[in-house]
């Protein structure tokens, strides 16, 4: 098939940025999405231009590194699926298909269709873990840990750190991400000493990054590629109350 | 090159904690006074960086990825090992370290995977405590898998995110010693060359991929963890970005190559499907737990599967390997698959694929417990391949997926380069010629955690360090060697895309050193490498500058590394002269098609000093000893 | 309080304060619903129960309180609620708009609900009409015909004008809106999602935004289809 590309192309940081349109041609449906964009960088090179910058690298969608928007939404039309599992099954002859970074101020375009993820690292620096020194843990079933427990910590552990639920949220907001690290590290028992600062210190850098303001608009959850549920959300906002109550943080 | 592998005395059991003990210790007002370069963020650098900063070193750590959790190590799907005997089932650290050796076919350090089974207890216990959310029995305590057909269960996991499960916690205590300000982190950095002053490692150069900054960072030692180079092959399971540039150039800096032919093929992958394919996707091996593999009995029958009754059916592994069926070792599995192939009886695209068969569980499992079991895979592999796997057999095929070469270490995990550690799947250690599944996650963190943070105290401790500054003229040559080196690329203005090059290359190395290798093959493959490499040089096409994000620069620096390192993979494969583990040699099988190891001649660890580009490197020797598991053919008939 | 005050200090803190302000003027809502149903009431004699109640209101809690001593308490604790909703609203929505920046170029095809997209106009709106609202029914200067201390006559003459029925129906509409998304936003932003409970918000925050709505149109209806009247 042949499909018309609305590609965004952007030199710098600094530069303005506009849409260029992209003739894809006898596209094979078996191809991933980022396989048909292989083929037209690869024809961009060839004609001496410069390939239109993207980012990916499992392409198996655990890492997190890919992610552009597709028509206006984020991993483009698949559920529960990152843009380098999106195959052109999805498309059909004579498709106009847009193709934009992640739009937020707090990730600002590298280039192209590639942008600055490093607020959503600074946030888990702020107390997304758990304070263990090496050699110092005791005997892993020393801690019994309920399965309830350990699988909805696994599912909201599941976050690969993508940023969709950031550039879907119509303020912009890191919430989702946010709450999902808070979700998997306070409800497990090694959790539970460093519950209450974690989370007021998440949402404090939260804040300083210049994400937006989580109005229950659940857009995120359904562009999550790991599906994750705004629940956690919920939890977050629960921990955060508590922690102000009893000032515990 | 003088290889001494410094294992020390004394009982296997008691060499760690001896060794521990014997090693010079830092005092601690000093360890902030030490700088330490860690390159990685993986399940081994970045629990290097962690651990080390946690001591008090200064750390400076990079990746090339824009956040440190994106390393490949996430990508690990099926567990890790540890001899935690929770399953009462008769493991113990003593079976572990004879599985790996014995897995490996005999062409590990006995020292270096008994230390590797002791402290694979630790590391569960470290993951634990940091939050890793592994599965559970409902009494709350930890649940095990048996893998890879192991006879225990020894496997430890996370749904089929064991790897990101595990970085995720690495990442984090990285996170909080960043945030502590003990590590530096450099992300979006690329190690581009290494420093040796006066034989000692001493920095690295690198280039920033957003802004195109060259830097030279100096410090007191250098680790790598940098992973492994499967990508040489173009077509892997391997994320895009892996590649052998950072060992690559240590090698060149005169550090030891070890066993660099010794190479993993994976079974169980979803086949190629299409000349544009980027890479190739893993389908966890637990999956043959349940699934049974076959071909048509007759070369070229088209019939869908469907309609072919069992009659017409061969289960190959079935009928050969009665006692392991489905579950033979990955190199076994693997090299019949490819015979299959090879006598016309493969399957879809281009007859390069063999089904693996899902009927006979469903129907004795019922679609429940199959779903509830590999419910994952099946999604994955329909989004792929858009064939329902609960309705049509899967369609699989060998892939390479990980290097057991890699740099040549000692005890203390450094190079014979002073200064120079190398850890994971960068260094060559402890899997011999194949390594077992869900080994490489605990390699990785045992090297990081546990090991490196005390051996370095060790060296730095005993190593007196002149002062070097980067107008230091040894530091300014590999600047400025590493700059010209980038206008090469950038001025290559010939018509060959570098990815085109890149495809043929993997081409070249899988039919003359992939899953099967012989004399001609290889000898074919030496010399068509040195062409196209010349090729690439004379021929290949980079657009863009060298100022701003490049990617297609990026990617022409490590396919220009893979076009040398193909051609040392194919010199080490024909110098031996044997078959073990992963490395087949079709001259040197049993009657029944099984590696033939050659005791008496390669009992070694082959390896390899830099000469200069297309000059046969220099090949020195580390014998290998078998104290307490002696070398028996292995036998899965 | 201390503690109460220290919720300003994050969005999230400032969403909580919102919600809980938010919570009070539903709760004023339902109230001030339920006091107005008293025109339905006697029938006979149309409007003296109202009247009786509006009296009640302006001498509540006597004789400790005096005449409308503690109506206008009351009015100060709405009001602050009435302020500290708005302000924090107007915070967090400049944050909001900074943090989007630039929008796509298409539209998401997550279509955000109607009623998720239109809090804050839909806020802004119910703001202008409670300010309208209090001059026409309190203070009379946006009433044609208003008498002071006679709320019956207030109401039905007020709304026998039709375009002010209209105004009121349609504002009604607005507000539901506003409390159908912002009742079940108010229980995330609370944190109150117990698993057993959680699959009734909705539910719950639908039926509230019907009662409300619905409650207060049948007034300005009533009065046009006659079925209020002054005698
Ligand atoms: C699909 C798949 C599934 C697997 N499943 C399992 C499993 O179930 N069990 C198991 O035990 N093993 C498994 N493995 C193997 C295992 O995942 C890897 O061997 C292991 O994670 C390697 O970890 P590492 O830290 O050594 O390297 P990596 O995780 O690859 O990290 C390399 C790091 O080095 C950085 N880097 C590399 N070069 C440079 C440079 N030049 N400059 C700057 N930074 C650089 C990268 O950015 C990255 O941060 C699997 C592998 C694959 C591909
Ligand atoms: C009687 C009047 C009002 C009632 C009963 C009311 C009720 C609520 C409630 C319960 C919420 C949910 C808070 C949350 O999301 O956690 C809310 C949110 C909000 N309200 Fe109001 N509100 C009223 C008036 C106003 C006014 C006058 C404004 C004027 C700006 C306003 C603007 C908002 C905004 C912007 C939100 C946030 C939207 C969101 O959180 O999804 N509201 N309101
Ligand atoms: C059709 C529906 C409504 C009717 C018939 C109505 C009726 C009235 C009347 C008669 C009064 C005057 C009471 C008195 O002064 O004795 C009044 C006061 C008031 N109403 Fe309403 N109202 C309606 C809806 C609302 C809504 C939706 C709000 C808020 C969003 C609201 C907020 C107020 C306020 C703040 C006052 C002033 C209370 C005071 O301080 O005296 N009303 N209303
Ligand atoms: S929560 Fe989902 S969308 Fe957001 S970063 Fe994590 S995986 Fe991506
Ligand atoms: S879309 Fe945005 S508003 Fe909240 S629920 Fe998700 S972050
Ligand atoms: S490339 Fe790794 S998630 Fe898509």
């Amino acid at each position: 098939m042949n499909l018309t590309l609305h590609v965004w192309r952007q030199a710098s940081p600094t530069d303005k940025g506009r849409f260029i349109a992209y003739e894809a041609r006898d596209v094979s449906p078996d191809m991933s999405f980022l396989e048909m964009m292989d083929v037209l960088n690869e024809g961009l090179i060839e004609k001496g231009e410069e390939p239109i910058a993207i980012d990916h690298d499992c392409r198996e969608g655990i890492c997190g590194t890919c992610g552009v928007v597709i028509n206006g939404s984020p991993h483009g039309p698949w559920p529960g699926t990152a843009t380098c599992q999106l195959h052109m099954r999805e498309y059909s002859d004579g498709d106009e298909i847009w193709i934009e970074p992640w739009r937020a101020k707090a990730f600002p375009v590298i280039r192209d269709l590639v942008v600055d993820r490093t607020p959503l690292d600074r946030i888990v620096e702020a107390g997304g873990f758990i304070s263990v020194r090496t050699g110092s843990a005791p005997d892993a079933n020393a801690i019994a840990v309920s399965k309830e427990a350990a699988d909805s910590a696994m599912d909201a552990a599941a976050c690969i750190g993508c940023g969709a639920c950031v550039a879907v949220c119509p303020n912009a907001s890191a919430m989702l991400f946010t709450s999902a690290k808070v979700a998997h590290l306070n409800v497990l028992p090694q959790g539970q000493p460093e519950r209450f600062t974690r989370v007021l210190r998440m949402i404090e850098q939260m804040d300083d990054e210049g994400f937006g303001n989580c109005t229950n608009h659940g857009a995120c959850q359904e562009v999550c590629p790991k599906e994750i549920s705004i629940d956690v959300i919920a939890l977050l906002n629960r921990d955060y109350i508590k922690s102000v109550r009893t000032g515990t943080a | 090159m003088e290889l001494q592998s410094k294992v020390p005395g004394g009982p296997i059991q008691e060499k760690w904690d001896k060794h521990r003990f014997e090693m010079k210790l830092v005092n601690p007002a000093n360890k902030r006074k030490y700088d330490v370069i860690v390159v990685g963020t993986g399940l081994a650098g970045g629990a290097a960086a962690a651990s080390m900063g946690e001591l008090g070193y200064q750390v400076e750590c990079f990746t090339y990825h824009d956040s440190a959790r994106r390393a490949h190590s996430i990508a690990a799907q099926g567990g890790i090992n540890a001899a935690k005997n929770y399953q009462n089932d008769g493991d113990s650290i003593w079976r572990l370290f004879y599985d790996t050796v014995k897995g490996g076919d005999f062409r590990a350090r006995e020292a270096n995977v008994y230390r590797l089974a002791q402290i694979s207890l630790e590391i569960i216990d470290q993951c634990v405590a940091q939050g890793v959310p592994f599965a559970r029995e409902y009494g709350g305590l930890l649940a095990n898998r048996s893998f890879g057909g192991a006879q225990v269960s020894r496997t430890f996991y996370a749904r089929g995110q064991t790897g990101q499960q595990l970085l995720l916690g690495v990442y984090q205590s990285l996170a909080r010693q960043v945030a502590q300000g003990s590590v530096n982190l450099h992300t979006q950095h690329e190690m581009l060359d290494l420093i040796v002053v006066d034989g000692v490692a001493r920095g690295i150069v690198t280039r920033n991929l957003v802004t195109g900054e060259i830097e030279s960072h100096l410090a007191d030692a250098v680790v790598l963890g940098t992973g492994g180079y499967s990508n040489a092959f173009y077509l892997s399971t391997n994320a895009m970005k892996c590649n052998t540039t950072a060992i690559w150039r240590a090698y060149k800096r005169g550090a030891g190559f070890a066993n660099p032919c010794f190479t993993q093929i994976h079974p169980t992958c979803i086949p190629q499907h299409g000349e544009y394919q980027s890479k190739l996707t893993l389908m966890s091996e637990s999956l043959r737990n349940d699934g049974r593999i076959w071909v048509p009995k007759e070369a070229g029958d088209t019939r869908p599967p469907g309609d072919i009754p069992d009659s017409d059916r061969d289960y190959y592994l079935e009928r050969m390997y009665p006692a392991f069926g489905n579950l033979v070792p990955r190199d076994l599995a693997s090299r019949r698959a490819k015979d299959m192939c090879d006598e016309g009886r493969g399957v879809g695209h281009g007859g390069r694929g063999v089904y693996l068969d899902f009927a006979d569980a469903i129907q004795r499992l019922g679609r429940d417990t199959v779903e509830e079991r590999y419910g994952n895979l099946f999604d994955m592999y329909q989004r792929i391949t858009d064939e329902n796997p609960y309705e049509v057999p899967m369609r699989i095929y060998p892939a390479p997926h990980y290097t057991m070469g890699g740099l040549w270490v000692d005890y203390n995990l450094m190079s014979n380069l002073p200064g120079l550690h190398v850890i994971g799947e960068a260094n060559f250690s402890d899997h011999g010629a194949n390594r077992l599944g869900a080994s490489a996650l605990m390699q990785g963190l045992a090297d990081g955690y546990f090991i490196v943070p005390y051996t370095i105290g060790d060296y730095l401790a005993g190593t007196s360090f002149e002062p070097l500054t980067t107008d230091h003229p040894e530091v300014r040559r590999v600047e400025n060697e590493v700059r010209s080196r980038i206008d090469r690329l950038l001025n290559l203005d010939g018509t060959r895309t570098t990815e085109s090059v890149h495809r043929e290359l993997g081409r070249i190395l899988w039919n003359g050193c992939g899953m099967a290798r012989n004399a001609t093959g290889l000898k074919e493959a030496l010399s068509r490498i040195p062409e196209l490499r010349e090729e690439f040089w004379s021929n290949g096409k980079v657009v863009g500058s060298g100022d701003t994000y490049n990617q297609n620069l990026e990617n022409a620096g490590r396919i220009a590394d893979f076009l040398e390192l193909g051609e040392l993979m194919c010199v080490d494969a024909l110098e031996r002269e044997e078959s073990c583990g992963g490395h087949f040699r079709e001259e040197h099988q049993t009657p029944e098609g099984e590696a033939l190891r050659d005791d008496e001649n390669f009992t070694h660890v082959s390896v390899w000093e830099y000469e200069g580009v297309g000059r046969e490197p220099r090949e020195y020797r580390e014998p290998l000893e078998f104290e307490h598991v002696p070398p028996s053919q292995r036998s899965y008939a | 309080m201390r503690r109460v005050a220290a919720f300003h200090r994050t969005t999230v803190g400032m969403k909580v304060l919102m919600a809980g302000s938010g919570a009070f003027l539903v709760l004023y809502l339902l109230l001030h619903l339920f006091g107005n149903l008293k025109v339905y009431q006697g029938l006979d004699a149309p409007g003296e129960k109202f009247n009786a109640y509006a009296e009640f209101l302006r001498d509540f809690g006597s004789p400790l309180f005096g005449h409308e001593q503690f109506l206008w308490i009351f009015r100060i604790v709405l009001l602050l609620a009435v302020l500290i909703h708005i302000w924090s609203a107007v915070v967090l929505t400049r944050k909001s708009w900074a943090a989007r920046g630039s929008r796509y170029k298409k539209t998401p095809h997550e279509e955000l609900e109607y009623a998720s997209r239109t809090m804050r106009w839909g806020g802004l709106l119910i703001f202008l009409f409670v300010v309208y609202h209090i001059a026409h029914f309190t203070t009379g200067q946006a009433h044609p015909d208003f008498r002071p201390g006679d709320a019956y006559h207030n109401f039905v003459t007020g709304f026998q004008i039709w375009p002010v029925s209209a105004f009121y129906v349609v504002l009604m509409l607005v507000l539901g809106f506003h409390l159908y998304h912002g009742v079940w936003s108010g229980f995330q932003t609370l944190g109150l999602d117990n698993p057993r409970y959680r699959r009734y918000r909705r539910g719950f925050a639908l039926a509230l935004a019907l009662v409300v709505a619905l409650g207060n149109i049948s007034f300005p209806v009533a009065v046009l289809t006659g079925f209020l009247s002054l005698n």
